[in-house]
This record gives C-alpha cells, structure tokens and sequence, in this order.
C-alpha cells in the first residue's frame, strides 16, 4: 500500500493511493460539501458539490472520484468554487418542488443544510414547478418525487447493500426520475423487501416513513454505516 | 418459462393471435442468439421493438427474467433511448430534427406546420394510429438542412409546403 503526500488547502497530508480526495481530506478534518457522495456505497460523481481546485489544471474535480496523487496541490474553497456550489443547490431548488416549510425532513434534510451553509438566501433562478408525484402505496414508506434530488443514493443501497435493486433510474433530461421495478406503485413491487436502507440514506425528505410530520423524518445512517461495516470489514460494533 | 399466459385473450382475430405466438417463438431466438447476455440489452431491446412494434411492459418483464436483470434496470434503459417506445406507435413516422443547423434553417416552422396538419404534438401519434410525430437532435445529416425524416427516408430542404406534401398520403392511408 503505496503512501502519497499532498496539500490540501495549505495542509501536507499524507493518504493511501487508492483513497479519494474526499477521503484524504475528511480524514485530515477538512470539508467538502458533497450530496451524491454516501460513505460504504460506490461513488457516481453525479452531483458536482464536491469541485475542487486542482494546480497545473484548470478544471474543476469532483473529489469523491479523483484519485490523490502525489505533490498534488488541492484548493477546497475559493470564490469560483463558491458560486459554482452556490449555482447548483439554486438550480436543485428550482428544478423540483422544495417547501421546506411542510417537509417531513425539516430540519433533517441535506439539501436544506447545503442551501444554509453555501449561505443560499433566495434562488436566482426561475422555478419550474414540475408536475411529479406522490406514492403512498406502499404500507410503511411513502416517496414524493417533488422532493427528489435525483443523487441515485437509494439506487446504489438498495443494489449494492441489500441486493434487490428495485429503484432504477428511468426517463432522461426533465423527465428523469426514479422507479420502482416497472414504472409500478411501490407497493406492488414483487422485489421491495422493505428493508428500510433507502429510506435512510435519501438525504431529503423524498423518500419517508409513513406517518411522519413536519420535521419528524431523521435519517438512521447508523444502521447504513452498521450494514457497511459488517459487510465490507467483517466488524460488528454496537 | 414461457410468457405465453401473458398474451391478452384475444377470441375475435385468431390470425393475429397466431402471428403473436410466432413473434414470442421470434423473441426467445433473439434471446438465445445474445446468449442471455445482460450486456446485449440494448441489441435485444431493439430487435424486439422491431418485432412487435413496441416495448410492452410485459415484453419488458419477460426479457428482464430472461437476462436476470433487475426489472427497474431494463424499464430504465428502454425509457432512457428516444428510439425505444413504450407505446404503439402509427404504421409512418414523421421525425422533425430540431438539432442546431436544421434549427437554424427554419425546423421550428416545420415543426407547427406538422404539428397543426396532423392534429397532434410532437410524441403523439393520431388516434388511427396513420401517424406518429417526433422530433430529433441531429441525425447527422446537417448538409441537407432542414430535414424531416418520413418513415426511413431523410428528406432534406423542406419548407411548409414540401411538407404538407408529403404528409398527405401518409395520413390518408392505413
Ligand atoms: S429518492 Fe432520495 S435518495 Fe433517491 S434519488 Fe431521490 S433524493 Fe436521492
Ligand atoms: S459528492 Fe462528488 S459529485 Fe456528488
Ligand atoms: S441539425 Fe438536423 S441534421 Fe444536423
């Protein structure tokens, strides 16, 4: 296990090759936003959150699928990074129907949290409203495509940790949105087990228990870190 | 595994009920020809489309259980490609392209006058099932600008007018 050293905001780290920039850098207690990103599930980069500044590149890097490198010279705040971050929570909020108000997740909700922190005072885009739905069908979880950030995370748990693989994304562009075995209520789906991991690792309120209100929807990421722990490292830690 | 009990019951057209059980016979080819292979679902999908016209849920289903894949996998990537159409469609196809050169060159006039001579929006098909609209994002035919593709054929320089021609006998007959 080759060791490679490198400066992450002015800070000399030294990480394992195969770990991300991401990785580097929580473990050096430096943050990054990140949405898409869940820790124990495989990385889409689909977000676009976790941007850094790379020297020597005038791209932009998602650091939860790049690779550290050695002598590598990482800049995770600037100006640029700012408003680019600040420019894609905007255009979520837009995208969808987000009323954080009547939202189950209130208070609980990783977009929200993202909006405070990039200091998201009002949204300078223009609001789409789209027409989406809601599914009550199935007995304990509901889902509220209004508030869906399309960041695939219940996609990835439902396949890589518990091996059902219900949830697919479908459609493309404007359209795009997830489902449920065939495009069918997720209460007539012959594949949910209704383990629950979805249901805890959506980071708004998209996806909740039934019979939650206004801010009574907490994510369990315990019991996602628990199942990742003991599949992927063999440990047990109540 | 058959989906044979799928097929809806149909007394009246034996002639159409007998080509279908041929198409199922076709479709089980079509998968052993690709080996059941999971990453041969696009090549399935479109031959399958060509056979019956159309991705039925059902078909979807079946070709899923097949390739072991995950239902919601295969419902995904059939929805994802334009050319994949979960509906029936007409017996013609008008597709306007509405890619940058045709776009320049007047596609949007093209576009209502289809739109108005045939009564239905892009992604629609008529209620005779004569005709179904669509439109593209640049066939690759940009020299010809603006095309209209009828059926397979790529029609280039259209106007309104040229249009409205050859709309007309497409729409008449069955
Ligand atoms: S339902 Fe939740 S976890 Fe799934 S894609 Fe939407 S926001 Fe992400
Ligand atoms: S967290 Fe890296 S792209 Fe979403
Ligand atoms: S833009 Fe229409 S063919 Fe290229």
């Amino acid at each position: 296990m080759a060791v490679k050293t490198l400066i992450i905001d002015d800070q000399l780290i030294s990480a394992l090759e195969e770990e991300t920039l991401l990785q580097a850098a929580q473990a050096a207690g430096i943050h990054i936003p990140t949405l898409c990103y869940l820790e124990g599930i495989s990385e889409v980069g689909a977000c676009r959150l976790c941007l850094v500044e790379i020297a020597g590149s005038s791209k932009l890097h998602p650091a939860c699928v790049t690779k550290v490198a050695e002598g590598m010279s990482v800049r995770t705040q600037s100006d640029r990074l700012q408003k680019y971050r600040r420019l894609i929570i905007e255009m979520l909020f837009a995208e969808g129907n987000h009323i954080c108000a009547v939202c189950v997740a209130n208070g609980h909700c990783e977009l929200q949290q993202l909006a405070m922190d990039l200091g998201m005072d009002h949204v300078t885009l223009e609001y789409q409203f789209p027409n989406r739905l809601v599914d009550l069908s199935h007995d304990r979880f509901g889902m509220d495509h209004n508030r869906c950030v399309l960041c695939t995370r219940c996609i990835r748990v439902c396949d890589e940790l518990e091996g059902a693989h219900i949830w697919d994304m479908a459609g493309r562009g404007t359209r795009s949105q997830v489902i449920t075995d065939l495009n069918q209520p997720w209460g007539t789906s012959p594949t949910c087990t209704s383990c629950g991991k979805c249901v805890a690792a959506c980071p708004t309120g998209a996806i909740f228990h039934q019979g939650s209100t206004v801010g009574e929807m907490v994510h369990e990421r315990t019991r996602i870190e628990f199942i990742v722990n003991a599949r992927q490292n063999h440990q047990w830690q109540f | 595994m058959t989906l044979h009990s799928h097929t809806p019951k149909n007394q009246d057209s034996s002639t159409k009920h007998v080509s279908r059980a041929a198409h199922f016979k076709m479709l089980d080819v079509i998968l052993k020809r690709h080996q059941y292979r999971q990453d041969a679902l696009i090549e399935i999908l479109h031959q399958v489309q060509d056979l019956f016209g159309y991705l039925e849920t059902d078909l979807l289903r079946y070709i899923a259980q097949c390739l072991r894949l995950p239902l919601s996998r295969v419902y995904g990537v059939a929805t994802f490609y334009h050319l994949f159409s979960l509906a029936p469609r007409g017996t013609h196809r008008c597709v306007v392209c509405t890619g940058t050169a045709c776009y320049v060159k007047g596609a949007a006039a093209l576009l209502t006058t289809v739109e108005q001579f045939a009564h239905i929006h892009a992604g629609e098909t008529t209620p005779d099932h004569c005709l179904s609209v669509s439109t593209t994002r640049c066939p690759g035919t940009c020299g010809l600008a603006p095309i209209v593709v009828f059926d397979d054929q790529v029609c280039g320089y259209q106007t309104p007018n040229s249009v409205r021609d050859r709309l007309k006998p497409l729409l008449k007959q069955t």
